[in-house]
């Protein structure tokens, strides 16, 4: 059953891209490792790295594009998801360091030595274990979404009401996130990692395996959520986002869905961060900006937003301008950035895969496309 | 409903005002009398006698007549630049190789033949530094009497208590007669010989006075004290103990309402945008940045150009910044904002991208850092009212933001252009029918409200960094104030902004200023599950549009 759920997934646009993606997966870290380094095709150790960063900001978009392009849910809140994910992740490259800090404290981290702590916070028992840590991962974001979204959803807070208590919830983690008091690092955040499951977290090797997982884990979200979108659920999520209030009329419960897919898209966002962090080698209470989840925002925008493929064509292509624009024109970033949000809005409201599509309309287009006036 | 829920917002006002008139009821009232100056040519006399104890006589006169120049010869006595003539029968001052005449201070360029020292024996230097003493009590200054007062208060010096009793009888100025009292009840309390009597009329006297400092007196009495002056002082220090509560309480009202004009100022402007015509505005902090910026340029020509207008500057800055800002505006709604109406996710989105161009333009311009905004002299300094403590610099801001929203109400419903906008965003289609050019009428409304952020950016200029930044870090707190207050309802706003500024100033005492903020948001999240139409939302089928 869970396997035909999952071959709904594969319809013709997400075969091709999990295809192209898989190739990447397996390509990429081969032309690092098995190539040596003067050959024409090596790809250096510090590509890996960014494109390992891009992988997963390509699924923070996906899990994005899952709520926003398919029910009409606009968070802009998925970067403190992402960043939840990230900590839990960063809790256990902490605890792995060992007495290898600074402080060489068997137990604590630097950070808790240095604030004169004398024990672990509760919040930090279990994070020595990978698998509970993995579990957190995916729990905390869940839980919080679930709460936020049962209680924001059962009101009906809906629209830009929804969109700027997304935005207050990722600000108020920011600030809180920023207090040494809650024994997260404060301002300086987890970093100084050593090691990954026992695997050296500076080694080529490792960081060719970490790229490998992250596109795996776009694949599989790109799967998961094609499937989720092409099943009966898939279809109700459009009815509430083209028209909520019929879509209730009729009898559906569309609080339930909509938590449903805000908790599997939060989870999501969670392992992106996670997969970010030991690539970075840091995460501080910056990516609860409210900055960061808007412009992954823009990145399904731009990809095109309800197209799942795009929100991966999105991310990948920003974030690209972003390091060639930050290292060209450092100064003109933010304008770009800036313009590319009011044209792509004003121009390109399908964004690049969306417009690809109406553009080869011969073939009717695949589930979930926008209409060209969605009604809000 | 709207009437009623306007009506709660009159009720919610009638405070404020009441509390603005007891400001302005202090205002008035401001020490006036001063100190009757007597002659002292008498006493200056009897300093060219050569005798000791004549000088001593004219000490002691010059020392209580409260005369201008009294501290100037007595200070002059007791560091030997004191002569006199006893041909002339005056008295000098040296001042450098010069000499002053003694009373008046006018600069004498003939030296009498026979100019001799004013002598002092050490009975006579006693003197000189009693009188020294008295003098700062005397001083025509009521701020410097004041200020003497709280000196010996904190002394308890028993050797002052005759020159503090003389000048509490002859002080005609309230406020520093109770500080005179008060200062000598603290001498008596802690005098050895006083009896009990004395001692609980002190107590009972330092109680009325209330504040920290009589806290202290009544808490540190020496542990010799008898049991019926201890009892009085614990069961004083428990009423000081009390009014100080309630004082600090005012204060954290009083903090609030400024932090709460704050907001206003911020969101007001986003109270059209949002809340009448709908239209999320995610550069609307980048509005108030440009009007801190108008405000910093205003400064910059007016010290280049007319020094003297400085104290004007705010005036000038405030149309100037509501034209820029207002201009920016209009040019925004005609460009981006008309092409996104009725799809507000969209606008969201484009405005927050022309947030990102407007900080990076201005940070272009003007650089990344702190921009040095200075403050007129009527914003600086403040006064006392109780034990509190207020800064004209945060009244002027109350006042203004509460101007801002009362110009903004008339606007709205008492000129035609607020009519206009009125139906417009009422009925688009009705309005047109009607002959309302609903195009222009939209670009007037936007620019009327990024006008007004301008505004608040001159009045935020003077609290906050003028930097690039400025904007961002007010465009959630003025989101949570619209949304919390209610869309769409400009009482709302006033009641949301108030609310919000006392709540996180009583919350941040026990929890911090970072974790207060977070309680807020937190806060307000919740109250939108509950109410997510805000405290004044408007009821009827146009919400569900």
């Amino acid at each position: 059953m869970i396997t035909s759920f999952l071959l709904k997934g594969f319809d013709r646009r997400v075969t091709f891209a999990v295809l192209i993606l898989a190739v990447i997966a397996v390509a990429v870290p081969c032309f690092n490792l098995y190539l040596p380094q003067n050959h024409p095709l090596h790809v250096p150790t510090y590509l890996v790295q960014l494109w390992g960063k891009y992988a997963a900001y390509a699924m923070l978009a996906v899990a994005l594009d899952l709520v926003w392009g398919y029910c009409g849910i606009l968070s802009l809140g998925h970067g403190a998801f992402f960043a939840l994910g990230g900590y839990a992740m960063g809790m256990y490259l902490m605890r792995q360091i060992g007495t290898r800090g600074v402080y060489a404290h068997p137990i604590l981290p630097d950070f808790m030595v240095f604030l004169n702590w004398k024990e672990l916070p509760v919040t930090w028992y279990g994070f020595d274990w990978f698998g509970y840590a993995a579990f957190m991962v995916m729990f905390v974001p869940g839980l919080l979404a679930f709460v936020f979204g049962w209680f924001a959803f059962r009101s009906r807070v809906t629209g830009v009401y929804l969109s700027i208590i997304t935005q207050a919830m990722t600000y108020a983690l920011l600030l809180a996130f920023f207090r040494n008091d809650m024994g997260f690092g404060g301002n300086n955040g987890l970093t100084d990692f050593k090691d990954i499951l026992g695997y050296n977290i500076q080694a080529d090797t490792t960081r060719a395996g970490l790229f490998f997982l992250t596109v795996l884990a776009v694949i599989v979200s790109l799967i998961l959520a094609s499937a989720i979108v092409n099943s009966k659920l898939g279809k109700v999520l459009l009815a509430i986002r083209d028209a909520e209030s019929r879509t209730r009329f009729i009898g559906y419960r569309v609080e339930n869905f909509k938590v449903f897919v805000f908790t599997v898209s939060a989870c999501m966002a969670g392992i992106a961060g996670a997969l970010y962090v030991p690539q970075v080698g840091i995460i501080n209470p910056s990516e609860f900006s409210p900055a960061n989840s808007i412009e992954a925002v823009i990145w399904v925008a731009v990809g095109g937003r309800g197209t799942l493929v795009g929100a991966v064509v999105g991310a990948v292509a920003v974030n690209w301008g972003k390091t060639w624009f930050t290292g060209a024109f450092p100064a003109y970033w933010l304008f770009a950035l800036g313009a590319l949000f009011v044209l792509v809005t004003l121009f390109l409201p399908k964004g690049i895969i969306g417009t690809l599509s109406s553009l080869m309309a011969r073939r009717p287009a695949p589930a979930g496309t926008l209409n060209p006036k969605p009604a809000e | 409903m709207l009437h009623s829920a306007r009506r709660l917002a009159a009720r919610a006002f009638a405070p404020l005002l009441l509390s603005f008139g007891l400001v302005l009821a202090a205002l008035a009232w401001l020490p006036s009398a001063a100190v009757a100056q007597a002659p002292i040519d008498a006493a200056l006399e009897k300093l060219t006698t050569d005798s000791y104890s004549d000088t001593i006589d004219a000490i002691q006169a010059i020392a209580v007549s409260g005369h201008p120049r009294a501290a100037v010869i007595i200070q002059a006595l007791q560091g030997g630049q004191l002569a006199f003539s006893a041909a002339e029968k005056k008295v000098y001052v040296r001042v450098g190789n010069g000499l002053q005449e003694a009373g008046s201070g006018a600069a004498t360029a003939a030296v009498p033949a026979d100019l001799a020292d004013v002598r002092a024996n050490n009975r006579v230097r006693g003197i000189v530094s009693a009188a020294m003493g008295t003098l700062t009590l005397l001083n025509p200054d009521p701020a410097r009497r004041l200020e003497a007062a709280a000196s010996v208060l904190k002394s308890r010096d028993v050797a002052s208590l005759p020159a503090l009793e003389q000048a509490l009888g002859r002080e005609t100025d309230p406020a520093v007669k109770a500080a005179f009292a008060a200062a000598r009840a603290a001498i008596v309390l802690n005098k050895a010989d006083a009896s009990d009597n004395e001692r609980v009329a002190a107590i009972d006297l330092i109680r009325k006075r209330g504040g920290q400092d009589a806290l202290g007196l009544l808490r540190g009495l020496p542990a010799d004290t008898p049991k019926r002056v201890k009892d009085a002082a614990e069961a004083g220090a428990k009423v000081v103990e009390t009014q100080l509560a309630l004082w600090s309480g005012a204060q954290n009202v009083w903090y609030g309402l400024s932090l709460g004009s704050v907001l206003l100022l911020a969101a007001i402007g986003l109270a059209i945008t949002f809340g009448v015509m709908g239209i999320i505005n995610m550069a609307h902090g980048e509005m108030v940045m440009i009007g801190a910026y108008t405000t910093f340029v205003v400064q910059e020509v007016i010290r280049a150009h007319a020094p003297g207008l400085f104290d004007w500057s705010l005036t000038i800055a405030i149309p100037l910044a509501f034209l820029t800002s207002g201009l920016v505006g209009v040019i925004l709604e005609r460009t981006v904002i008309r092409w996104l109406y009725g799809r507000p996710l969209e606008t969201l989105l484009a405005t927050w991208g022309i947030s990102l161009i407007l900080m990076q333009a201005v940070r272009t311009q003007f650089g990344a850092n702190n921009r040095e905004v200075g403050a007129p002299s009527f914003m600086s300094g403040s006064f006392d009212i109780g034990h509190m403590s207020i800064t004209w610099g945060r009244l002027w801001i109350i006042v203004f933001a509460l101007a801002v929203f009362a110009a903004l109400i008339l606007v709205l419903k008492r000129t035609p252009l607020g009519l206009q906008m009125r139906a417009v965003t009422q009925n688009r289609s009705m309005a047109s029918a009607m002959g309302i050019r609903t195009p222009f009428v939209d670009a007037l409304t936007f620019g009327l409200g990024c006008g007004i952020a301008g505004i608040a950016g001159v009045a935020l200029s003077q609290i906050d960094n003028v930097s690039p930044n400025l904007g961002q870090s007010y465009i959630i707190d003025s989101f949570m104030v619209v949304v919390f207050g209610g869309v769409g309802n400009l009482w709302g706003t006033l009641v949301g902004a108030m609310t919000l500024g006392v709540i996180n100033k009583f919350l941040e005492p026990y929890a911090g200023a970072v974790l207060g903020k977070i309680l807020v948001l937190v806060f307000i999240i919740l109250f939108i599950q509950k109410r997510p139409r805000g405290l004044f939302a408007l009821k009827g089928r146009s919400v569900e549009a």
